[in-house]
């Protein structure tokens, strides 16, 4: 009887170690990925008190910041739900405005480039100049004869003509030598100001962040003459407005040996994962299989391909820790996006809190 | 966006005839995953939810249809109140956080340099 008590314990130990994995793990398989949704709701775990405890989360809650600089950074957020990170991640792309050409008034135009080409290709270009400073541009239709104003607009002109250099080398025949303004470069848009935005953005200087994008090639003789406004969106209404290169995040991995790997079978381990996850020690003469960092690994799976690695891994991945890669156009700083990401989920549900305020629903 | 004249609607409740108000489903104009998912999981976090799920009724239509049914009785209003103000809460708190770890960052790369 005492036999089959403990081994009734025993059993019970092991489910529950099974549905902390659950929980808390997303498990790599060889056919498929395992315990891919959040299940930790109320009343799916007997003995879990899942409900929404803001202290347990506090506590819990973590980012690291892994890099930083004006382009890019990594950081890891550890102990909030994929729903959240994932909606700060949606946030990043399509919802933290921007500031973009939108309208381009074409005076003259005898480049090879059609205008259409060329008014999309001015769109792309990013124009630094903080979008916190200006309004949006309303949509109406009565709206649309409105005068561009300086709180909504950033006027910028492209006035470029092609001609032959004069100190060319009879001989030459590169068109960088034999022609003036042959190529015509993001630097040769220059900013107009508006009403007083020459004292507000004094110390800013407004214009495209990268000097050296191409925008088209002149032959002699050809001219661009051209007026942009620029207006604030978001990646949502257009992918020109998106504030950032990429922003992703990727789930931190997890590699467990469930036994000793040695000699030749370590070496084939190491290398069925990414460089620096596995770490070959020196045990007595023999070569072990360890694993030293884990984080590296690009989840290939490759080690299920061999039929005698297979059942000595556990692949997972922590289900709470996102390891997230924001890249940004240049326009703003890394951390200012993702802040600014944090705001608009806040303003999102400010609106809705409002609206059931005000009406009170009948 | 609209016009002064009608204003677009925000939030709309539906009732099916005769049910309580307990089972309710919200109309979010406007709104898509971003919104709806993380909204779902701070709703069925709460234990007098019975049931929490939203749909995005067409793709070309920038709305969704966000379903909560309460038991005992409930407003389905009052969860949908506390979601959206425990994600204020969250949003906030994520956001202390990540400046503070940010400055703390910054700060840790200026020494080095001295």
């Amino acid at each position: 009887m005492w036999a089959e008590l403990s081994r009734l314990l025993g059993k019970m130990a092991a489910t529950m170690k099974n549905v902390e994995e659950i929980r808390s793990r997303v498990i790599l398989g060889e056919f498929g990925v395992k315990n891919v949704h959040t299940s930790d709701f109320p009343g799916n775990y007997p003995g879990y008190d899942d409900t929404w405890d803001m202290q347990k989360f506090q506590k819990n809650f973590r980012i690291d910041v892994v890099h930083l600089d004006e382009s890019s950074m990594e950081f890891d957020m550890v102990g909030i739900d994929a729903a959240i990170a994932n909606a700060f991640r949606r946030i990043l792309l399509a919802e933290v405005p921007t500031m973009a050409i939108e309208k381009v008034f074409i005076y003259n135009n005898t480049s090879i480039v059609q205008d259409e080409v060329l008014a999309h290709r001015l769109g792309l270009i990013p124009i630094r100049a903080d979008p916190r400073l200006f309004e949006y541009r309303n949509a109406g239709e009565e709206a649309a004869e409105e005068e561009a104003s300086e709180i909504d607009t950033i006027q910028l002109q492209l006035k470029i003509k092609c001609s032959r250099n004069p100190r060319a080398s009879k001989e030459s025949s590169d068109p960088r030598e034999l022609y003036l303004n042959h190529m015509v470069y993001s630097r040769d848009i220059k900013w107009v100001p508006i009403g007083n935005q020459a004292d507000v953005f004094a110390d800013s200087s407004i214009g495209p962040v990268h000097d050296d994008i191409l925008i088209a090639q002149l032959r002699p003789g050809q001219e661009l003459d051209i007026v942009m406004h620029c207006v604030k969106g978001i990646g949502k209404d257009h992918a020109k407005f998106s504030p950032v290169a990429t922003a992703s995040y990727r789930l931190l991995p997890e590699i467990t040996l469930l036994e000793q790997v040695e000699g030749e079978k370590a070496e084939r381990l190491k290398r069925c994962f990414s460089r620096g996850v596995i770490d070959l020690e020196d045990v007595n003469g023999k070569k072990v299989a360890k694993v030293v960092n884990s984080r590296l690994d690009t989840c290939s799976r490759e080690v299920l391909r061999h039929d005698d690695l297979k059942n000595v891994v556990k692949l997972g991945r922590v289900r709470d820790h996102f390891i997230f890669t924001v890249e940004s156009t240049g326009i703003l700083p890394p951390d200012v996006l993702v802040t600014e990401a944090i705001k608009v989920l806040m303003a999102k549900c400010q609106r809705f809190l409002n609206e059931l305020d005000s009406t009170d629903m009948k | 966006m609209a016009g002064e004249g009608e204003k677009k609607p925000v939030l709309e409740m539906i009732q099916a005839d005769g049910a309580d108000e307990g089972c309710v489903t919200f109309v979010l104009h406007d709104e898509d995953h971003t919104l709806g998912n993380s909204l779902r999981y701070m709703i069925m976090k709460t234990l007098d939810v019975e049931f929490c799920g939203y749909t995005i009724t067409h793709p070309s239509e920038s709305k969704i249809n966000f379903r909560i049914q309460t038991r005992g009785g409930l407003p389905a209003s009052e969860p949908l109140r506390r979601g959206l103000n425990e994600l204020t809460d969250v949003c906030q708190h994520v956001l202390n956080t990540f400046q503070a770890r940010v400055n703390e960052f910054k700060e840790g790369q200026e020494q080095p340099m001295e």
